[in-house]
């Protein structure tokens, strides 16, 4: 276990070290990223506008602050694309990384927390600016922040499991972007990125509930917003470990099984 | 027209290349559908609450977002492989064997690569303006539809000049690809008309990023809300984009090394 955290430990350093020789293209892309949810927010804002002041409870506040906040939860979402692993059986790059005597899957972790600190870092003067421009109310105390500052982390766990996984059915399809386009489609509309899950109609909404997706995004914004009571709260943190473990569970099992069907360029 | 002759040649090539994979159609095709899909919904969110936004009407906004796709399915398919073609060549020096073969360098990087497949955007697009014409209320005649085709092109050539000045920023900058993301990024804000952003976001999406000339005005030339300055307006940005895009790729030329340097 301790030579795991050693090795967790080393790894964030090297990534981070070498995130940081990137900032300027980093901080250009977490620009871009701010765009989406910038016109999710003007759409909504003039929706509710004409809707006189406010949509589903949301006011023009509270949507500016819901997308402000999303920015955070969007980055801290990112994870390795199914594209990235498919093109890793497709080249033969995972032969090197089959050689360490660790599995890729912690490397990939590691790797992508890096990527979080420096990217949480370079986002502050983003948020800044965001909120001067849309003047946004947050309702969440303390202790809501604190709650979220967790499942941002958490959700990015269970959601960082589940998208692994799912790159290792590209053992045994191949040409598999149509079937991520779909998964990713339905996470778009039931996760809370497009709009808030209260405005969802009803089925969606029981649909979401029972889905990770919305665990991962709309949840913690929830919880920074303070629209979520303590039965809310452990009912998210519960469902994120479910899905963790589903994940976790078809990870080992594809893994087991997939790795043995991988035969790399020259194998 | 030496370079029209080249640019056909590259065009079959490029074509005959893509018709090796057939059943890559039908794995965009269902890509388009399923973004097309995704894109409804969304309309159909907003349309719970309300049935205009800023003016726009349900079948309206379906005419920005067809276009959207359209426009989306020509920067895939003929600009943005060129571009990232054109990234990779000044990365490895490659781009040595551009500059000495005997025609126009910036024609040659713009007209190398296509991706087939990738215009099937550009068919479900189509549908969709075609469809949401017909829902508008008001017959679209033939004059209207050259009009749609006009604007489309200047909106499509506008950003492509964008989209090479941005690229020739690798001549001075080696990594440029998160910049193509950013244009990507904004790109994504044209899904609706540009009229509903406030005014200071409007000004950097109309003058800094054109992306209102290339979605939001071929669709308000469908839904009759164009009035003649605007075309005149699109008319005259555009060239200036084309007049920018070449200055600057030439500018960015003269600090290429090449492969041995």
């Amino acid at each position: 276990m301790s030579a795991l955290r050693d090795i967790y430990l080393t790894s964030i350093r090297v990534s981070w070290l070498s995130q940081l020789q990137y900032r300027v293209g980093l901080a250009i892309w977490i620009v871009g990223l701010a765009i989406e949810p910038v016109v999710y927010l003007v759409v909504w804002t003039t929706v509710a506008d004409a809707q006189g002041g406010s949509v589903g409870g949301f006011t023009r506040g509270a949507f500016a602050a819901y997308y402000i906040v999303w920015i955070v939860v969007r980055v801290m979402n990112i994870a390795l694309t199914p594209w990235a692993f498919e093109e890793r059986v497709q080249r033969g790059a995972l032969s090197p990384m089959l050689l360490r005597p660790i599995h890729p899957f912690h490397v990939d972790l590691a790797d992508f927390i890096a990527m979080k600190l420096v990217s949480l870092l370079i986002l502050v003067p983003v948020i800044g600016v965001l909120v001067v421009l849309f003047d946004p109310s947050f309702q969440g105390g303390a202790l809501d922040v604190a709650l979220f500052a967790v499942a941002t982390w958490t959700g990015f766990l269970m959601r960082f499991i589940l998208v692994w996984a799912l790159g290792l059915v590209t053992f045994w399809i191949v040409r598999i972007g149509a079937i991520f386009d779909l998964y990713f489609a339905v996470e778009l509309l039931l996760s809370g990125r497009i709009v808030p899950i209260d405005l969802l109609p009803p089925w969606a909404r029981t649909a979401a509930a029972l889905l990770p997706f919305r665990w991962s995004f709309g949840f913690p914004i929830e919880l920074a917003l303070g629209r979520l009571d303590g039965v809310d709260a452990a009912i998210g943190f519960g469902m994120q470990a479910f899905w963790a473990a589903v994940g976790t569970g078809a990870l080992v099992l594809l893994w087991r099984r997939g790795v043995r069907r991988y035969s790399a360029v020259g194998a | 027209m030496e370079v029209l002759r080249v640019a056909s040649t590259y065009l079959r090539l490029n074509v005959l290349g893509e018709l090796q994979y057939r059943v890559n159609f039908f794995v965009q095709l269902l890509q388009s559908v399923i973004a097309v899909a995704t894109g409804l919904v969304a309309l159909a969110l907003v349309f719970r609450f309300t049935d205009d936004l800023k003016g726009w009407s349900p079948a309206e906004l379906l005419v920005v977002m067809g276009v959207h796709v359209l426009v989306g399915g020509i920067l895939q398919s003929m600009v943005q492989p060129n571009m990232q073609r054109l990234i990779e060549d000044v990365h490895e020096g490659t781009l040595d064997y551009v500059l000495t073969k005997p025609a126009d360098a910036q024609a040659l990087v713009s007209v190398r690569e296509l991706r087939l497949w990738r215009a099937v955007d550009v068919l479900v697009g189509g549908v969709v303006v075609a469809w949401a014409a017909a829902n508008l209320g008001h017959a679209v005649g033939g004059a209207r539809a050259l009009l749609f085709v006009a604007a489309l092109a200047l909106g499509a050539l506008t950003l492509y000049s964008l989209w090479l000045i941005l690229t020739a920023s690798v001549f001075w900058i080696i990594r440029s690809g998160d910049l193509l993301e950013l244009f990507m990024g904004v790109y994504q804000a044209g899904r609706w008309p540009v009229g509903i952003y406030p005014g200071w976001l409007r000004g950097i999406l109309t003058f800094l990023i054109p992306v209102a000339f290339a979605v939001t005005l071929p669709a308000q030339v469908v839904a009759r809300r164009l009035t003649p300055e605007a075309l005149g307006v699109a008319l005259v940005v555009t060239a200036l984009a084309l007049v920018a895009a070449r200055l600057v790729f030439f500018a960015g030329l003269r600090r290429y090394a090449g492969a041995s340097a």
